[in-house]
Parts: C-alpha cells; structure tokens; sequence
C-alpha cells in the first residue's frame, strides 16, 4: 500500500503569542515541531504499511527549514520526504495550500491512500485535508478514529461524530483526515534517527509543479485577513436579586439601556 | 558543563530524555507504587534501540559502548531510578555474553537482548555471599555433555522477568575463586524456578527474586568463558557496567536537583520566593557542583572503558562510589528543599531518595569501592 502523509511544520504551544502592533504571529524563540495531530497520521500510515507492505511518503509544505519535519518522519519510519518549497507559494490560504499540494500529490502517483492530521494546531481550520481530496477528485473520510478493516480496494472506517461515530466503507484511493484517538504515534528509533539524518530530501518548487499561477501563493488566496486581534476577555455577568416580575422588569430596562 | 558529546552521542541523550519525558516520567509513581515490572517502557525503549547500545552491530546492536549505556541510563534515571535499573541490569546480564561469549552464543542470544524482546539478568549475589564473592556455594557440577546446577541466587535484579541468566556456580571448590565459572541458563530450563519477589525501599519497578537450581541440567555449550573464569567474568563485567551504575546514581541526583530548583522557584514563603534567600541559593550551588563532578567522573571513566583502558577498576570504583554518594546527599537534600511536602508521597522527591539509596549499596557496596580504590593506590606505590 502506498500511503502518502500530509504534515505541517507549527510552533510548539498552544498559546502563540500575537504582536499587538503588526499583527503578526511572535514565533521568535518558539521551537518547531510537527502538528500534533499530523503525528496520528504518520502513525497511522506506519502501522498500515507494517501490516501491508509498501511505502510511506510525508509531504509538506513550507520554508526551507520544514525540512526538519519531514525528517522527524523518516525517524520514525517513513521512507521517503517531500518539501514543497518556493516563494511563489508564499502567503497560500487553504485555497491555495491544498491546491498546491494536490499538484505535488499528481507527481506521487500511484497512491493507494492520503492521511492528514484532522487539523493543524496553529491555524485549526481542518481545511486542507479535506481541499486535497477535492482538488484530487477522490472520496475523504474526515475525523476517522478507527480503521477497522483494510484491503488494497478498499477501507471500512470508523469516524467520530460529537455523539458516537459512523461506520464509513470507502473505495481506494481515499483520503483520510485522523482524530488522537486513533493511536499512539511512537517514539523514533535510533536507527531511524540515523537514517534520517542521511536521508534525502526532495524539493517540489513551481518549477517541476507547473500549477496555474493565479490559484497559488497570495494572489491565489481567497482568503483575506483583514486583522488579527486577540478577543477582549468577557467580564462577569450582573446577577439581579428579588421578586421574579421585578428582575424581570428590571432586566428589560437594562437590555433597552444596552441596546440604546 | 559541555562535554564535547559527537552528534551520535547527542543524539542517543537527546532520544533517551524523549523517551523518558514522554514514556517514563508520566508512569513513574505508578510501577513505584504496584511495584510491577515496566514491560510497557522496555518495549519502547527497545524499539527505539535503546537495548542495542551495549551489544556489537553484527549481533543487531547499535554499538558497543559504555559512554552510550551511561548517557541512556543516566537520562532514564532522572525521570525513574526503579525504570532505569531494569535497563540497566539487562545491560548488566548482558556485557558477560558480549566479553565472552563464542560466536555461536553471540549469534544465540544477543540480537534477541538488542531489540529488547529479552531482557537479561545476572546472578552471583547469594545470601552468604555479598561483598565476600568467593564464598557462593552454588555448584555446578559436569555430567557427560551437561552441567547441573544446584544451589540458591538472591537479591537478582530482573529475576523472573529476564529469559536469559548469567550465573555464576563453583565448578570445583577446592580451587576457591578460581573454581568459579560462568553459566547462561535460560528461563523455562527444568530445575530453575524463581523464590519470592522482595518488597523494596525504593527502585520498585524492577524485580528482585531468589533464583533456585534444582539439579538443574544445562548444556555443556552453555559455559562462558572457561571453566574457572568465573571470577574473571565478573571482575570484567563489573569493570564495565559500574559506570552505568555511576550514571543511574547520576541522573536520580540530576532529576532530583532539577525537581528542587523547579520548586525553590514556585514556593513563596515571607511574601517572596524561597529562591532569593541565600541559605537556600547555597544549598543549590553545593547540589549543581558535586552532580556536576560526578558527571565528570562517570564520563572520563566511561571514555576510558570505551577506548579499550584494560585496567579501569579503580576509575570504575571511583565514578561509582562517588556519584552514589552524591546522589544520596543530593536527594536528601532536594527533600529538604521541599520542606514538609517533599516528605509527602504526593510529591515525587521522596522517591529519588528511595530509588538513591540502592545505589550505595549494590554492585559492590560503597565501602568494597573504598577498598578497591585504596588498594590499587597502594600498589600503584609499590611498583
């Protein structure tokens, strides 16, 4: 089976800090890792290849230095690492982002599976898993915790809804988007971290892609942030004491004062 | 203090302290308190090549290397003394078969122990023979291609646990220490079984059983060495795994300076933090030093093992003896940093002096050290 792993290279918390004056991400000091939730996906596509042989390509997108990604990968064992890499890509939506890798995908080709993690901690759109799959015309299962049959033809899937799950039977090739419930990713091995040390890299520029450069980088961004704030903390609420037509006439006056 | 580590050596600190972040450190208290074994943290450590560290790459190891054992053990020490001695004592069972063993017992045995699906033991410790090694009265005795076992091993850290057993039994008591010999047994031999799991102070995750001979018949290839290298085995063996156990001691000491200095920080006492008062700025700076020089021992020992140094027993006994040393007065006074909490079992200091205290003692108790060391600085002048 030839499983190909979507990862995104994120700063290390959960609280990035925002620079109130430009608002821009401060990730100066901030460690990079992988997108926690991309780490069930490279799981994931481990164990199914320890089950049905094949290959287990992660593919990226990002700056130069995403290459560490993709090595943290190949330590734990996957085989091959594909950044996507140039300026023109700079600035990519979801639109974008996902068109751009689903470019890179067609040069991956054949594939019997796409994982992705259910959504990257910094931006927490759950987007592009879903935007690859389109954009490569193929089914998605989003938010699988649990594969529960597998062949080369086929998968049955279990994935999590806010109350229970549904039982998904889907064709291959698919693409799939994984909840943390689905495993316990491992930790590298020493051989893998020698392996990837030597490992190498293959770099997807605009170049060998060839994509329609209206759809990708900025100018091909839909999507426009007008302004990044953080939201005012809510104050606490005003508790009324009394007869209960009192606070309710009470109430009113105050709702018209607020809304006035 | 930077010790000039290579890459490989960065590399193998930098997974040991992942593994024992991620995997030791949250379980810690729990095999402390059900003092049940860590087969869950001995898989990932052996899948990680954790186990590989001490056995030669054509026998599916890594290298073999004392420096790797003591950067691995020391950083598994830090988060979980009891974790680390399971670790370390497959080491321990292991670094006989390495030293001496014939191709055909490699071949056997070890790539099993490298990717830590066995774990290894080693048994000479019996209950009248301690310090005093050349007093064991198990016996092995030649009967056509076999040798049969009888007698009593206690205090054997991963008894029961461990499928492969370095023993060590008297093949010919006339000859005192140099009628000792080396045996692998393995688990499931007819005649072996295991007595009572003890109930310990500290390092409760490993096991620690008697192991009992019963006219216990083993293959005659299974002899180490040669017959009457018993002592030999062991003196090697210890040569070579004390570092390790000068880098337990280290990390127990390590983690447990850095659970203090955590604390000092957070503990408010007179309206400011009791890090700013002074007694207590002393009593950190004295801690970081003598860890730091312990460090420095278990290294340049380690080094000097690694770089083929035949006679390291006094280093050996040195880096041992004083990093146990310090471990104990580190842990004691970590505890004393946490004032009445550290004496709480809520907290988890009181652990670290616990899991220290073993370290004074076992692989040749502090005192024997003394004596090692004072002997050879004698001899040494005399030449």
């Amino acid at each position: 089976m030839n499983i190909i792993v979507c990862i995104k290279q994120v700063p290390e918390t959960t609280e990035v800090r925002i620079n109130p004056e430009t608002n821009t991400l401060m990730r100066e000091g901030v460690k990079s890792i992988i997108n926690p939730f991309d780490m069930y996906a490279i799981e994931e596509a481990l164990r199914l290849k320890e089950r049905f042989g094949g290959k287990v390509s992660v593919i990226t997108m990002g700056p130069p230095q995403a290459d560490a990604a993709l090595r943290e990968a190949i330590s734990m064992g996957a085989d091959e690492g594909y950044l996507v890499c140039d300026r023109a890509f700079a600035g990519s939506d979801t639109w974008a982002t996902s068109y751009t890798l689903a470019g890179a995908i067609q040069k991956l080709k054949p594939f019997d599976l796409i994982i992705c993690g259910k959504q990257a901690s910094d931006g927490d759109t759950a987007q592009v898993g879903p935007g690859i799959s389109t954009h490569l015309n193929i089914p998605q299962v989003t938010y699988v915790k649990k594969v529960e049959e597998a062949t080369d033809k086929s998968m049955r899937l279990e994935r999590m809804l806010e109350e229970g799950y549904e039982i998904i039977q889907a064709p291959l090739p698919a693409l799939l988007t994984v909840v943390k419930e689905i495993n316990e990713p491992r930790i590298p091995s020493l051989k893998g971290l020698m392996r990837a040390k030597n490992a190498k890299i293959i770099t997807f520029t605009q170049k060998e892609l060839d994509l329609d450069p209206q759809q990708i980088g900025l100018c091909g961004s839909p999507t426009q942030v007008v302004k990044i704030f953080t939201p005012t903390p809510r104050v606490g609420g005003q508790m009324l004491k009394g007869e209960v037509p009192d606070i309710v006439r009470e109430l009113v006056e105050l709702i018209k004062g607020e809304v006035n | 203090m930077d010790y000039l580590l290579t890459e490989e050596q960065k590399m193998i600190k930098d997974l040991a302290h992942k593994i024992a972040e991620e995997k030791i450190r949250p379980v810690a208290a729990k095999y402390d308190i059900n003092e049940e074994y860590p087969w869950d943290v001995l898989k990932v450590m052996g899948e990680s090549d954790m186990f590989g560290l001490f056995i030669p790459e054509e026998y599916g190891g890594f290298a073999n290397s004392t420096m790797n054992l003591c950067l691995a053990t020391e950083e598994f020490s830090r988060a979980c003394g009891g974790i680390a001695v399971c670790y370390a004592a497959s080491a321990l069972g292991t670094i006989p078969i390495v030293l001496f063993g014939t191709d055909e017992q490699k071949k056997k045995y070890l790539p099993a122990l490298a990717s830590g699906k066995r774990v290894a033991a080693f048994a000479i410790t019996e209950p009248e023979a301690g310090s005093d090694a050349s007093a064991i009265k198990t016996v092995a005795k030649k009967v056509g291609d076999h040798y049969v076992l009888n007698g009593l091993k206690h205090f054997i850290t991963n008894a029961g646990d461990a499928e492969t057993y370095v023993v060590i039994a008297m093949t010919d008591k006339s000859k005192g220490a140099r009628g000792a010999s080396a045996f692998i047994v393995e688990k499931g031999t007819p005649g072996f079984t295991f007595g009572k799991k003890e109930d310990k102070f500290g390092i409760r995750a490993s096991s620690t059983r008697e192991l009992i001979f019963t006219d216990c018949k083993i293959p005659a290839e299974n002899l180490l060495a040669k017959e009457g290298m018993g002592f030999i085995v062991t003196m090697r063996t210890f040569d070579m795994s004390r570092p390790g156990v000068a880098a337990q001691a280290l990390g127990i000491a390590q983690g447990a300076l850095e659970l203090a200095v955590k604390y000092v920080r957070q503990r408010v006492q007179f309206g400011k933090s009791i890090s700013s008062f002074q007694g207590i700025q002393w009593m950190l700076a004295d801690m970081a030093t003598e860890v730091e020089a312990a460090r420095g021992l278990v290294y340049a020992t380690a080094r000097m093992v690694d770089a083929g140094i035949k006679d390291v027993a006094k280093e050996s006994a040195m880096a041992k003896m004083y990093a146990s040393d310090v471990a104990m007065k580190v842990t004691v006074d970590a505890l004393q940093l946490f004032g009445g909490y550290g004496y709480m079992k809520d907290y988890p200091i009181e652990k670290y002096v616990r899991d220290a205290k073993i370290t004074q003692i076992y692989e040749g108790t502090n005192q024997v050290q003394r004596g090692i060391i004072a002997l050879k600085l004698i001899k040494e002048m005399a030449k």
